[in-house]
């Protein structure tokens, strides 16, 4: 590579992807033989039931938020929308206990644990709106009660809950978006950085010796 | 936290024992398995849907209540007329210690209880006459004057326990055009336009049911039934749901506040008066900690020192002689 070339942003960014997350770490067909345990397919369960979510709400999407009340397909699709957000938020505390009693932030790795951390709280806030905008008496009655949440802290003036069309927007388009985005760095970070070992895996000098051989 | 060197150490790529491993196989099984698990719960326990209230069902079946509330807004003495940021500048709202948030971007969504929930709706009807004329005297007299009848005849249905047959007849003339208008508003919310007004507010498209839920939250009706449905926040309505599906669980931790005290008390000061804004302060600096937890002394070594993840790499503790 030319001096010029290495000046180029494009090819900086190349290099840096290259080397941090070339193909044989986004798709490894090996992994550390301490990647033994079921906690490790709870973060998979997350991103499928993330998946579920995600087809099934576009579905209630392009029917329009009230088709569910008056069609039984309809309910049917809302019913899988809902138990998917069920079995996603059951999956993401344990892979988040999980982790958090693997210390698995160790070796570097705090950006993994800061993006699931987030990820965790803008989905809290995705079904929040989720349950606003229900237009059922479930929905009216917790934007009734949200509200003053909000507003004691002042946020109500621009987070609006009894505000369906701000609350629909967020709920399909905002977001699941910011959400999707988290989700897919989580994932990136996971790969580029490799599974946490074991901790005390390199307690002693002879130990860390011998697994770097 | 390790030393530099063990934090090196384990950042670098695993150079000891491997095995077989197919991403792609495992994702898809895992979709696979979700997806199922999700059709079948569905088909098993559907989802909840219990129906809207309006306005309509409201007067229809609660007319007392609905007559009482409707009092209490053109008074002025509703929950929404005094709430204070973002609806008006009634009082000033909760605080924390000397930070006063609920009103520091001020009166952002307007809402005159008296004029959006009563007048306004009003004045879009084709009334009868005793209404109409009513209606007339109330916009040619003063705000005092206004005040003083909508005043009085609210104390006066409220001592007579919202029951109008029971005000005396004489007292009658204090009250001016003020009853007449409530009579007005309910047969208006009995045929079912009070809704389509409240919402509408002279526009054709509308998406803020800001107005309809602060005066329906003002009567005992919606209370009522929320009651009867577990969601009050007394009861960890926060998390529940109506009927017996699961709701928002994951706010376990923020319903939790709410049940002890002084946060379960409202007439407590500092905190249990202004519960809402010290629990959305817990819960904010909750969520902080949450994500920076590899940051925090003490709590980020509690796994080194609760031995769980021996259990989770058993094989490979013992394999490695750990
Ligand atoms: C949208 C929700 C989430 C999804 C889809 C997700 C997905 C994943 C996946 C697929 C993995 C790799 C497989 C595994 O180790 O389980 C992973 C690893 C990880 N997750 Fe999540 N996760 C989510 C939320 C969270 C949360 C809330 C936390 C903690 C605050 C978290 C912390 C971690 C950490 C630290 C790792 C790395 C583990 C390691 O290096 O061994 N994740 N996540």
């Amino acid at each position: 590579m030319s001096n010029s070339e290495k000046e180029l942003w494009t090819a900086k960014l190349r290099g840096a992807w290259q080397r941090n997350l070339p193909i044989e770490k986004l798709l490894p067909d090996t992994q550390p033989a301490y990647v033994a345990s079921w906690i490790y397919t709870f973060g998979v369960l997350t991103l499928s039931s993330l998946g579920v979510i995600i087809a099934s709400g576009v579905v209630l999407a392009f029917e329009g938020p009230s088709w569910y009340h008056v069609s039984n397909v309809g309910h049917f699709v809302n019913s899988l929308h809902f138990w998917s957000v069920q079995f996603f938020f059951i999956f993401m505390v344990i892979h988040l206990w999980g982790k958090f009693w693997m210390a698995a932030w160790r070796g570097r790795r705090m950006a993994t644990w800061m993006t699931g951390g987030i990820a965790f709280v803008a989905s809290i806030a995705t079904a929040f709106t989720g349950y606003l905008v229900q237009t059922n008496f479930d929905s009216q009655w917790i934007s009734f009660e949200a509200k003053d949440g909000f507003n004691s802290v002042g946020v109500g003036a621009w987070f609006t809950v009894t505000n369906l069309g701000q609350m629909l927007l967020l709920h399909v388009a905002f977001l699941p978006l910011i959400l999707g985005v988290l989700t897919i760095l989580h994932v990136l970070l996971v790969r580029a950085k490799g599974v946490v070992p074991p901790i005390d895996a390199f307690d002693t000098e002879k130990k860390a010796k011998g697994a770097r051989k | 936290m390790s030393s530099p060197r063990i934090q090196d150490l384990e950042s670098q790529p695993w150079a000891g024992r491997t095995r077989r491993y197919d991403i792609i196989k495992e994702g898809t099984i895992a979709l696979l398995v979700v997806t199922l698990l999700t059709i079948a719960a569905s088909m098993f326990f559907g989802s909840p849907d219990e129906k809207q209230l309006t306005f309509k069902s409201w007067a229809v079946t609660a007319p007392a209540d609905f007559y009482q509330t409707a009092a209490h807004e053109i008074a002025g003495s509703s929950e929404s007329a005094g709430y204070g940021a973002p609806y008006n500048s009634a009082s000033d709202g909760v605080n924390v210690g000397p930070l006063h948030l609920a009103k520091i971007f001020g009166v952002s969504h307007p809402v005159n209880s008296v004029n959006d929930f009563v007048v306004t709706p009003l004045s879009t009807q084709v009334n009868t006459p005793e209404v109409s004329a009513a209606l007339k005297t109330w916009n040619v007299s003063d705000l005092k004057m206004q005040q003083g009848w909508a005043s009085k005849y609210d104390d006066a249905l409220t001592k007579a326990n919202g029951d109008q047959a029971k005000i005396p007849a004489g007292a009658l003339a204090d009250f001016g055009p003020v009853p007449a208008m409530i009579g007005g508003l309910l047969t208006m919310a009995q045929s079912g336009s009070l809704d389509a007004v409240l919402l509408s507010q002279g526009n054709y498209f509308q998406f803020d049911n800001t107005k309809q839920t602060l005066f329906m939250g003002d009567g005992n009706y919606f209370n009522d039934q929320s009651t009867a449905s577990h969601l009050q926040g007394d009861t960890w309505g926060m998390m529940n749901e109506t009927g017996r599906y699961p709701g928002q669980a994951w706010l376990w931790l923020y319903s939790f506040w709410y049940q002890i005290p002084p946060f379960n008390n409202g007439d407590q000061h500092p905190f249990g008066a202004n519960a809402d804004a010290y629990i959305m302060v817990i819960m904010g600096l909750l969520s902080a900690g949450l994500v920076f937890m590899p940051f925090i002394p003490g709590i980020r070594s509690l796994p080194r020192r609760i031995p769980i993840h021996r259990l989770i790499w058993k094989q490979y503790y013992k394999q490695e002689n750990l």
